[in-house]
């Protein structure tokens, strides 16, 4: 008869090490359904706005006022949230901290001017479905940056309270790729409600 | 000391002590808490399959209330708007409720155990998803109690869905209950999809793993990435309808035609996210019967693959008949068409498998052979509508639902009862009867096909579909009844199941571990498997660990009886995707009143919606954000904190 082949790895890392893990993954595949989710919402503005008559777009110069500065602040917000990120590989328990405070300010500001740029809207959800597409696609993400700001609260408060390692760190690396897809996703929002129009699209 | 980041895997013997310590470790306590807090893979997936045929025995009496109101021309038994609610809701119970959670059912429980793990990758998560399903098949069926269930088929077309032609609450309910089943539909493909990546025996690399596998893992993928289409078009109808928004209302610019994109965006995909996994069922029980290999595992495993990504491009052929553009009717009646190669290759697949095996006909085996025969049936006339004019004829006629039942009933359920047949003895450690057994197919078989198959006829007639009566001379009487009469008999053969299940799981023959002298690493395991499923981590060397000394000459062995034991704490091991090398030790979570709380935060949340109670909604929210931080919260005992540095 054959022989059986074993298993028999030498060491094997325990838990999760770093970003490696299986919260890791979860997270991912968290990312990849909101991102379609993202993807049927843009689907459903091109659909309607290509299948509409002219005088669709109830905005067709879209203002670059604050939209413009609010998008290169939440971009640039994750570049704070690697930087804190990385604080936490090293060890510096101050730069996860200040990397993370001010990852939180400046997407807070960015909800903010959101909710100024709302209020300042001269149509409504209610207007149109240009207004309807409008108001639900920035209002689901700002309901995914809200989600963002407490998932970085609570990276914050863990922090402090010294939970974390370079090692033991899942959470940290889950959390920033969260909120690197909440910036990352506002980009497609951000082109296709207020760059497309300057394209020529639904005018 | 901080506990080591590294430790090398103890290897040992299957052994009674080593049962003990991991029995220990694993049991989930017994009494009320323990029922309300497991993450045994096991008991989750037992209570989706319970769930499930309860919902299909709920969905079936009212096809036959249906089925009585169509008997014969000009009845009365039901109103028109009674009509509406019964099919309606029959559709979204079957296709919703009973199909796909069936599916899940199993999956859940067998996948660890057919790809030689302790769980699956994330426990808790899989109890939440089967709260989930539970509160929202609650959710949607407290519509239906009170006289609002869905009314406008399960597809839900716009502008009849509106308020203004739909002012009561019927619509409210579908739509927020799907939405809230959406959640646990994408949460267990999320754990579906990491579970195959990483959960698997060491040696299990991807060409071994079983056929099964490549089923749900495949709809998995498929649910992840549509689920949400179909729960943004409710969300958004909901809106429409109580916000006053403009998405699929054309006298605000809307696109009645963007909700019948988004639900077939879904939706198409979504016919065979609950007909993939059950082919796998079916192709990993078939071989069992047949004595041999399954003929074809990578072309099967390719042409499920296949199927799925070709069915992304298929939905518009539900929307034929909408004043598309030429161009667009072409590639996508296209897409249709070549979409049957794939089937095509697993039906002859099975068809080989039978041929050049030397088959022992069980009633599994009877329910898995007649799903080829249904499937190819189903298949023509899927493949005939795919065509543009030909749909023109046929679309919302009853030829569409003789096709679509011969899909789902042919290759979902047939192959679920044969499956249950097949697996039951490993979840029970008895046998079904296959006396009663023989008597449940032959009903089930006769009364579907003589119900179903005149259905075509019915169609090519000319009667619509979901007319609540019909008058007399149209020469549709004689065939109404005949599939009436089928419907009977075809339910009294479900009947017959759920009492062969029900007698033998109190005193069925005892099965032992491997009754059908199976192939695949869960028929290693007592009947029933131990909560923590494999003492020893299983090393694999092959797609047929059981059958190596017949079929495997002098090629290595998978060992089970000699591995790792990981038995210091609940742990499980993960592995390379690719090639199944051991990759880490994973630390399993304890049972947890988290998911339990997030699900019913999130059912108080969606009734509050519903009824635009604001404090009910918000203190839903809360609850739910409660348990999620909870949930979330970094443990010592998962190593997702880091110890203190003494002590």
């Amino acid at each position: 008869m054959a022989e059986a082949m074993i298993a028999t790895p030498g060491p094997l890392p325990v838990g999760p090490i770093g970003r490696a893990g299986l919260g890791w993954w979860g997270v991912a595949m968290l990312v990849v359904s909101e991102a379609a989710l993202f993807g049927y919402l843009l689907f459903a503005y091109f659909y309607t706005g290509a299948t509409s008559a002219p005088g669709w777009l109830l905005e067709p110069a879209p203002k670059m006022l604050p939209a413009l500065p609010g998008t290169a602040l939440l971009l640039a917000s994750s570049g704070t949230a690697w930087w804190g990120e990385k604080g936490i590989e090293a060890s510096r328990r101050g730069q996860v901290l200040a990397g993370f405070g001010i990852t939180f300010l400046m997407g807070a500001v960015f909800a903010g001017l959101q909710l100024y740029e709302w209020s300042a809207k001269h149509f409504s959800f209610a207007t149109s479905s240009y207004g309807s597409l409008y108001f639900v696609t920035t209002g689901i993400h700002m309901a995914h940056v809200v989600g963002g700001l407490i998932i970085l609260a609570a990276l914050f408060g863990w922090a402090a309270a010294d939970y974390f390692s370079p090692r033991r760190r899942i959470a940290i690396s889950a959390g920033v790729l969260y909120w690197h897809f909440v910036d990352a996703v506002w980009l497609f929002v951000f082109t296709t409600y207020y760059v497309t129009p300057y394209l020529g699209f639904g005018r | 000391m901080r506990p080591a980041a590294q430790r090398t895997p103890r290897i040992g013997e299957d052994s009674e002590a080593l049962r003990a310590r991991l029995r220990a470790l694993w049991e989930t306590t017994p009494g009320w808490r323990g029922w309300l807090t497991t993450v045994d893979h096991k008991q989750i997936g037992l209570r989706y399959i319970v769930t499930a045929f309860i919902l299909l025995a709920i969905g079936g009496v009212e096809s036959l209330a249906i089925r009585l109101q169509l008997a014969g021309p000009d009845l009365h038994l039901l109103t028109p708007e009674q009509y509406n609610q019964f099919f309606s809701t029959h559709g979204m119970t079957m296709i919703f409720l009973y199909a796909s959670p069936i599916l899940s059912g199993f999956s859940n429980y067998l996948w660890p155990l057919l790809l030689g793990s302790r769980d699956m990758a994330f426990p808790r998560l899989n109890a939440f998803s089967y709260w989930v399903y539970l509160a929202a098949a609650l959710f949607l069926y407290a519509g239906f109690l009170i006289g609002a269930g869905p009314n406008d088929g399960w597809f839900n077309y716009v502008p009849y869905a509106e308020k203004p032609f739909n002012p009561g609450l019927n619509q409210d309910f579908y739509a927020l209950g799907m939405v809230l089943l959406g959640i646990s539909t994408t949460v267990g493909a999320a754990n579906f999809i990491v579970t195959a990546a990483k959960m698997r025996a060491p040696g299990m690399s991807l060409d071994k793993l079983p056929i099964m596998i490549w089923g749900t893992l495949t709809a998995s993928v498929a649910n992840l990435l549509v689920v949400p289409a179909v729960s943004l078009a409710f969300f958004l109808l909901w809106l429409d309808r109580q916000f006053g928004g403009g998405f699929f209302r054309p006298e605000l610019g809307g696109q009645p035609l963007l909700w019948q994109h988004l639900f077939w965006l879904f939706g198409h995909p979504w016919v065979y996210a609950i007909v993939l996994p059950a082919m796998g069922m079916a192709s990993q029980g078939l071989p069992v019967f047949c004595r041999r290999e399954l003929v074809g595992y990578a072309p099967i495993a390719l042409s499920t693959v296949a199927t799925m990504v070709i069915g992304f491009g298929v939905w518009v052929h539900h929307m034929f008949a909408t004043g598309l553009p030429g161009l667009s009717l072409g590639f996508f009646s296209g897409a249709s068409i070549i979409i049957t190669l794939p089937s095509a290759i697993a039906v002859f697949a099975w068809l080989a498998t039978i041929w050049n095996g030397r088959p022992v006909v069980t009633t599994a085996f009877r329910f898995f052979a007649a799903m080829i025969l249904l499937f190819v049936i189903g298949g023509v006339s899927g493949f005939m509508t795919a065509s543009v004019p030909v749909d023109w004829q046929l679309t919302d006629t009853y030829f569409v639902v003789a096709h679509l039942h011969y899909v789902l009933i042919g290759i979902n359920l047939f192959p679920v009862i044969g499956a249950t047949y097949f697996w039951f003895p490993k979840m029970t450690g008895r046998l079904m009867s296959e006396r009663l057994g023989r008597w449940n197919f032959w009903t089930m078989f006769l009364g579907f096909n003589l119900g179903f198959l005149p259905m075509h006829l019915t169609g090519l007639l000319g009667m619509p579909r979901r007319v609540y009566t019909y008058p007399d001379g149209m020469g549709w009487d004689l065939l109404n009844l005949v599939t009436s009469i089928g419907s009977f008999l075809f339910a009294i053969g479900v009947v017959l199941f759920f009492v062969n299940v029900a007698r033998s799981w109190r005193s069925g023959a005892p099965a032992g571990a491997n009754p059908w002298d199976a192939a695949t690493l869960e028929w290693s395991l007592p009947s029933p498997p131990p909560p923590y499923n494999f003492a020893v981590i299983p090393t694999i060397a092959s797609r047929h660990p059981l059958w190596e000394d017949r079929l495997d000459g002098n090629s290595p062995r998978s060992a089970l009886h000699r591995g790792m034991t990981l038995d210091t704490a609940r742990e499980a091991l993960a592995v390379t995707t690719l090639d199944a090398q051991p990759e880490r030790i994973v630390e399993m979570p304890e049972d947890s009143w988290a998911p339990l709380a997030l699900a019913t935060g999130l059912a108080l949340l969606f009734t509050g919606l519903l009824l635009k109670s604001w404090p009910a909604a918000a203190g839903g929210g809360l609850v739910s954000l409660a348990a999620l931080v909870f949930w979330l919260w970094p443990r010592r005992q998962l190593l997702e904190r880091e110890a203190p540095a003494h002590g």
